[in-house]
């Protein structure tokens, strides 16, 4: 089952390698992974998603705990939650395509942030399943390249997860 | 730079409020060991650690010069699991410090506390692939608790306090200190931090009051229990709380390798070691037992045999330490994270409240007791005599029937160490130095040189056998150097035995690469770095070879000439269930 956590880290010297890591060495594997820090400058932010049944949840919550640079892990799997991934895609458009391209950003809300005559690049934003679907309707036209943020992940209603 | 004097002055005071006061990196480095308490390391010089060297020149902690970094490593660790205390190294950076991983490696498996210092080259050339340069953080990362590379002299005293904050408290574990050079010789005024403030760890200490209630109750209930401890019960000092535990609820024990010594092996409740070559009666109960209480063990492969045969009738109460042992192998039905030390206290609390319902508990487990002891009396632990060739396992009898109550046994790893878990009788915590979990061939001679160290007067005996000793058999040097008397005792069968054994039983007699054929002339060996060399391939000679040796004032090497096909039995083939032994070879 696909788990989406969030980590609060030291921000410090080797964190990201620690974190990464665990999975390599313990056999969990990451199937996206995003950081950056968090208004602290001294925390950062990790939003990590993960596959695996409750016995391997259990292990990758309680070694990711374990790390002393760790300060708390939250699994939102069982939560509300609202996730968001970023995606860039650059995506062929001549002459006969360049409208389809536009038609598709414009059903999915999406951006063109850079254009040239043979292309525009798009920027979209959304869950993860949204971001597939724009890039099904894309790829017959031309996909020359594409960059996903993986997911970030906030919890539903007024609490925040405090460090 | 300061002489011995003048740091002796120096360190009494407070040197924040010294405003002309400067140390330089190595200077606050062995100032801050010292404020933690440090007396003795472990080390080897080298270019990137020459200014720790030359500051230690002068001061007043002793230096102990290992003749390889990984036996340097093995000596702290050592010394930890004999005192407690936190076990110290200083190495060079590059070869010296990729020498310590197996050291650090081993420790880290068996939970020891420890701080290892290793030098860098200068922070302006990290990266470069400079001369003796190893990413040594990186390197370590999975087998330590945590490291530091210091980037700023000002972070080292916080680094420091947390180090040993962190290898000596919750699960402990070793902790590596990576400090380049120009941080070594930058200087700045120097304060030592009282307290640490980490926001991502907290260890647990005292346990769930309801839990333990619980654990309690289920003790109190069950028929068939035993009490399955592990090495996190000598990490805790909760040896008399689990003697104590024990003897109240006349529960039968069982002990991983890791915890020989943390119940006396001669109490009529002890059933020896469990797992591929435990007791038949420990294997036997724990496969019957309808209540299986595990104290800091944490379920290994080479204990719990197949996972789905292990203790299928029981239900499992898990204390520990560590929240990640909890349901990591073995689902528990109760698990309680604490310090064992104080979970067992408010453990036997509990219990005192209820002195009827013991009494009749320790009515209603007597039967359980009993049928114990007739698996006792059909498999006891045993190996056939012999008057023409020395057996192994009588050579483990006679020291541990020679040696004094309070003597270390240390020892390398394969088959010696399995008889000398199933012969000695140990009686007293702390007393039990192997490697258990990373299973490190040469661990035992540089393990009993550091706890030698730690206690001169007492003795110490690392059981050996002839592969084993020769991974480090340089720490001749070191024991002559310091004069520790360590008494060695090689049970020489030219094999690689364990490895032999298995090819015996399941490669069709194949010994591939087993046969060591090029005997060693072990007494010669001794000999050359200054030792006492002794050797016999007589029955009737064991005997007083080591009571020489324990009578020579000086590191002895025995090497004792043991008939060399013998096997270590009982063993649970691989893929079996542990009651499913091989009891004759």
């Amino acid at each position: 089952m696909k788990h989406t956590i969030s980590v609060l880290v030291e921000n410090e010297f080797g964190v990201l390698a620690r974190v990464a890591g665990l999975f390599s060495g313990r056999g969990f594997n990451i199937e996206s992974l995003s950081v950056a820090p968090t208004l602290e400058p001294d925390t950062s932010r990790m939003t990590i998603v993960t596959r695996g049944d409750d016995r391997v949840l259990e292990q990758i919550t309680k070694q990711l705990n374990k790390l002393i640079s760790t300060i708390k892990v939250v699994d939102f799997t069982d939560e509300e939650f609202v996730e968001r991934e970023l995606a860039l895609v650059k995506v062929t458009a001549e002459s006969d395509s360049r409208a389809e391209v536009l038609r598709i950003v414009d059903i999915f809300r999406a951006k063109v942030v850079d254009v040239t005559p043979k292309s525009y690049t798009v920027e979209i934003t959304g869950a993860p399943a949204k971001i597939d679907a724009v890039l099904v309707l894309l790829t017959p036209l031309g996909i020359k390249e594409v960059v996903r943020s993986g997911p970030v992940v906030i919890g539903r209603g007024s609490k925040g997860v405090a460090s | 730079m300061f002489g011995s004097e003048s740091l002796c002055v120096l360190q009494g005071r407070d040197f924040s409020e010294e405003t002309s006061l400067k140390l330089t990196g190595s200077q606050i480095l062995l100032e801050s060991l010292r404020l933690e308490g440090v007396e003795t390391v472990f080390g080897y010089p080298g270019g990137a650690v020459i200014n720790i060297y030359d500051d230690l020149y002068d001061s007043p902690i002793k230096h102990i010069l290992a003749r390889h970094e990984q036996a340097a490593v093995h000596a702290a660790d050592g010394y930890a699991r004999t005192t407690g205390e936190v076990g110290v190294v200083i190495a060079t950076s590059g070869p010296g410090a990729t020498n310590t991983v197996t050291g650090i490696a081993t420790a880290y498996m068996d939970s020891i506390p420890m701080v290892i210092i290793t030098g860098q080259v200068p922070t302006a050339l990290i990266g470069n692939d400079a001369f003796q340069e190893a990413d040594i953080c990186g390197i370590t990362r999975p087998c330590t608790k945590h490291n530091f590379l210091v980037q700023d002299l000002r972070d080292l005293p916080r680094m420091i306090k947390e180090a040993f904050f962190i290898a000596r408290t919750g699960r402990p574990g070793p902790v590596l200190i990576d400090l380049p050079k120009d941080i070594q010789v930058a200087s700045m005024k120097f304060s030592y931090p009282d307290t640490v403030k980490m926001r991502g760890y907290k260890p647990t200490v005292d346990g769930d009051e309801r839990q333990i209630g619980k654990a309690a109750q289920m003790m109190l209930k069950a028929k068939r229990p035993v009490l399955y401890v592990g090495g996190g019960a000598s990490l805790a000092n909760a040896d008399p709380e689990l003697l104590k535990l024990a003897e109240l609820l006349q529960v039968p024990v069982t002990t991983t390798l890791m915890a020989m010594a943390a119940f006396p092996g001669e109490h009529p409740l002890s059933l020896g070691m469990l797992g591929m070559h435990g007791t038949y009666f420990a294997n036997m109960a724990v496969t019957e037992c309808d209540l299986l209480v595990a104290i800091g063990a944490r379920f290994d492969d080479r204990v719990t045999g197949r996972i789905d045969a292990f203790a299928k009738k029981a239900k499992i109460i898990q204390f520990d330490i560590d929240p990640s042992s909890i349901h990591k192998i073995v689902r528990v039905d109760l698990p309680v994270v604490g310090d064992l030390k104080s979970v067992l206290t408010s453990l036997l609390r509990q219990l005192d409240e209820k002195p009827q319902d013991i009494s009749v508990q320790i009515e209603q487990t007597s039967a359980w007791r009993k049928e114990i002891s007739g698996w006792k009396a059909k498999h006891p632990m045993g190996y056939q005599a012999s008057k023409s060739v020395i057996k192994p396992q009588y050579v483990i009898e006679k020291l541990s029937e020679l040696s004094n109550q309070d003597a270390i046994i240390t020892t390398e790893v394969g088959q010696h160490q399995m008889w000398a878990a199933q012969f000695f009788k140990f009686r007293q915590a702390r007393t039990f130095l192997t490697s258990g979990g990373l299973g490190t061939m040469g661990y035992g001679l540089p393990a009993a040189l550091g706890a030698q160290v730690a206690f001169p007067e007492r003795q110490v005996i690392d059981i050996s056998g002839d592969g084993s000793f020769q991974m480090n058999s340089q720490e001749l040097a070191t024991l002559v150097q310091y004069r520790l008397p360590v008494k060695i005792a090689i049970l020489n069968n030219n094999f690689l035995g364990m490895v032999r054994q298995w090819q015996q039983l399941f490669f069709d007699k194949r010994y591939s690469q087993t046969c060591m054929e090029l005997p060693i002339d072990f007494v010669k060996l001794a000999e050359a770095y200054g030792a006492t060399g002794l050797r016999t391939d007589k029955v009737d000679d064991v005997e007083n070879v080591i009571k020489k040796a324990f009578e020579i004032d000086g590191p002895v090497l025995m090497e004792f000439k043991v008939s060399r096909e013998e096997n270590v039995i009982p063993m649970v083939p691989a893929g079996k269930g542990i009651h499913e032994m091989v009891l004759a070879s």
